[in-house]
């Protein structure tokens, strides 16, 4: 699913936000282009 | 989906081309489909950079089965097994299956 | 000394003409003009409306939060029938009465007004603020030039242009009208606030000895951007000479951040009393209301929310903050969910022997899910709840089968406006007095986060934690 492709991250702070997500891509072999969390309240 | 987002990811979809992207969410169940929505088919409040926009980028959350199994254990304990029992993944994995199209 | 917690107050401001400048619509009318203007006019709230709608109600202490489980959805549908708009610990004003409290607020000339504005209390000889200066000169400047002009901001009642906010300063952003409105705001609605937490604890103003805002504005200018202190503004203000005051800043944490630091001040012995107070937040009006008018609801984030609470040296019967049992998110620790229940929940309460089941009640973020589920934000009170249950799970509390009955029976329907900080916890406080001096509640745990990734200085977010118990 990761190989060969850049990976953008899209986090929430009440799921699972960008940097947790970002680690297990990358552990999982992604790369991760880009990386945010969002919050909406 | 926040409007500066939307503009950072269409330009990443303009500089790597969407074919070499992958999208990983990671909101509360509620969030997925209206997320995965704007990325796939566009904005579907028509009110961001994406309104009318069909990147059509593939689109995952972190905690579907089929990605999650993808991280290493010890990974997976710390930062999201817990989340297996606080978000809805029965609504996560149907309403993407759904913006899919039942793929 | 033991620091204890003796009084709260929740008071709710109906400003529907704020609306306007609130972040989100300042924005979508500066873009859509006048058709989003329309639509936003066509939805805004009565004040009776908004004193009917039953999470108001539950936030100034009228109804038990949970008893909003027995509430119709959508609430805004289902008003709650001889609702008052004086509550058990707090109450709910009107704009008319806000313009009055902003114009006592203003030191510096901000504000034009054509007439003076004119509290409307009705019968309720509420403590109203007067500006210590000179009465001042009205309908003496040309309001029409300085909108025009851009100088200033208009203020409306209904259709009726009364006054206007007007910049400090022709390039300094800081000074600029809105911000300074937004500041005036939290200023204004904080003292007021104050004052009501005073007057129901029976403390005279000038017995306090400080105060600490958790208000979120950066107050200063542009070489000091968050100088800050709108603590002693509000201390002024609320006529307590005798109190200094402080600024504590963590987004949404700060309230119970501040909590910590009041408690902390009153056990060392440096004051023997403090009060934590978190002004409205202007900027979060309307924050959803984009989303609300696509689905043909009402404007429902209309109401800027205050929050105080006084703490004292207690001579020991009231109930306590528990300092030992206070939790604070580390640099190092991540900022998941789960790791912000483990150090802000778990781990405290291990280091004082307690497990998480031992907690009466929890108090999270309690946005109002009637504002935010229909807006695609989630319903947070829950998600919250949950994370807790889970974490009770993985400790051997409970099993995976116990969850929703833990967020039954240990947590609460959200009720609190959508004002940031103000839902952070907090607003179960004066509703745990109620429980604890009934002798039906013994201990509450409050659990606040705040993002600090929005402000792009850090990647993590922060969280605070304490217990209260009799």
């Amino acid at each position: 699913m990761f190989e060969g492709k850049k990976v953008i991250v899209l986090g929430e702070r009440d799921g699972v936000p960008g940097p947790a997500i970002a680690e297990c891509v990358e552990a999982a072999g992604g790369e991760v282009v880009f990386q945010k969390t969002e919050c909406f309240v | 989906m926040d409007l500066g987002n939307q503009a950072a990811i269409k330009g990443l979809a303009e500089k790597f081309g969407t074919e070499n992207l992958v999208v990983v969410l990671g909101m509360p169940g509620e969030g997925v489909r209206l997320a995965a929505e704007t990325l796939m088919t566009g904005d579907p409040s028509w009110a961001g950079p994406l309104a009318g926009v069909s990147l059509g980028l593939p689109v995952f959350h972190i905690l579907e089965e089929k990605v999650r199994i993808k991280v290493p254990r010890d990974i997976y304990a710390e930062k999201l097994e817990m989340m297996e029992m606080v978000l809805d993944l029965p609504r996560i994995e149907g309403d993407l299956a759904e913006v899919r199209g039942g793929n | 000394m033991n620091p204890e917690l003796r009084a709260a107050a929740n008071v709710l401001v109906h400003v529907p003409d704020l609306v306007r400048y609130g972040s989100k619509c300042f924005r979508e009318i500066a873009v859509q003009g006048d058709s989003f203007s329309r639509a936003l006019s066509k939805r805004l709230r009565t004040f009776d409306e908004a004193v009917s709608y039953p999470p108001n109600q539950a936030f100034i202490g009228n109804i038990p939060p949970e008893r909003l489980r027995e509430v119709l959805q959508p609430w805004h549908a289902h008003p709650a029938g001889g609702a008052s708009a004086r509550g058990a610990f707090g109450e709910i004003l009107n704009q008319k009465t806000f313009y009055a409290l902003l114009e006592a607020a203003d030191l510096f000339g901000l504000l034009a007004f054509e007439r003076p504005p004119q509290a409307d209390l009705g019968s309720h000889p509420a403590p109203l603020l007067k500006s210590a200066l000179p009465p001042k000169t009205f309908g003496g400047e040309d309001i029409l030039r300085l909108v025009d002009s851009e100088e200033a901001l208009p203020l409306y009642q209904g259709d009726a242009l009364i006054g206007c906010a007007k910049r400090d300063h022709e390039t300094d952003e800081s000074l600029g009208a809105r911000i300074l409105l937004e500041n005036l705001a939290a200023k204004a609605s904080g003292a007021y606030v104050l004052r009501n937490l005073l007057e129901g604890a029976g403390t005279e103003p000038d017995e306090l000895e400080y105060v600490i805002s958790c208000s979120e504005e950066a107050v200063g200018d542009r070489y000091n951007r968050g100088g800050g202190n709108l603590a002693k503004a509000i201390a002024e203000m609320a006529g307590c000479a005798n109190a200094a005051g402080t600024d504590v800043k963590s987004f949404c944490a700060a309230p119970v951040v501040a909590l910590v630091h009041g408690a902390a001040l009153i056990q060392a012995g440096v004051v023997r009393n403090v009060a934590v107070v978190g002004g409205g937040s202007l900027a979060k009006l309307g924050m959803k209301a984009h989303r609300h008018l696509e689905s043909d609801m009402p404007v429902l984030e209309d109401v800027l929310g205050s929050v105080a609470f006084l703490l004292v040296a207690g001579g020991g019967d009231g109930p306590r903050v528990n300092l030992e049992i206070a939790g604070r998110h580390t640099a190092g620790k991540p900022s998941t969910p789960q790791g912000l229940a483990e150090v802000l929940v778990r781990d405290p309460l291990a280091r004082a022997g307690r497990r998480i089941c031992e907690i009466d009640k929890y108090a999270v973020e309690l946005h109002d899910p009637g504002v935010t589920v229909p807006a695609g934000a989630g319903n947070v009170p829950q998600t919250n709840y949950r994370t807790l249950a889970a974490l009770a799970v993985m400790a051997g509390e409970i099993g995976r089968e116990d969850i929703v009955s833990f967020v039954e029976e240990r947590g609460m329907p959200g009720f609190a406006p959508t004002q940031g900080h103000v839902p952070a916890g907090v607003p179960y406080l004066g509703h745990a007095l109620v429980g604890m001096r009934k002798g039906v509640l013994r201990s509450t745990m409050v659990v606040a986060k705040g993002s600090l990734f929005l402000g792009r200085m850090s990647q993590n977010s922060d969280g605070a934690s304490v217990v209260i118990e009799t």
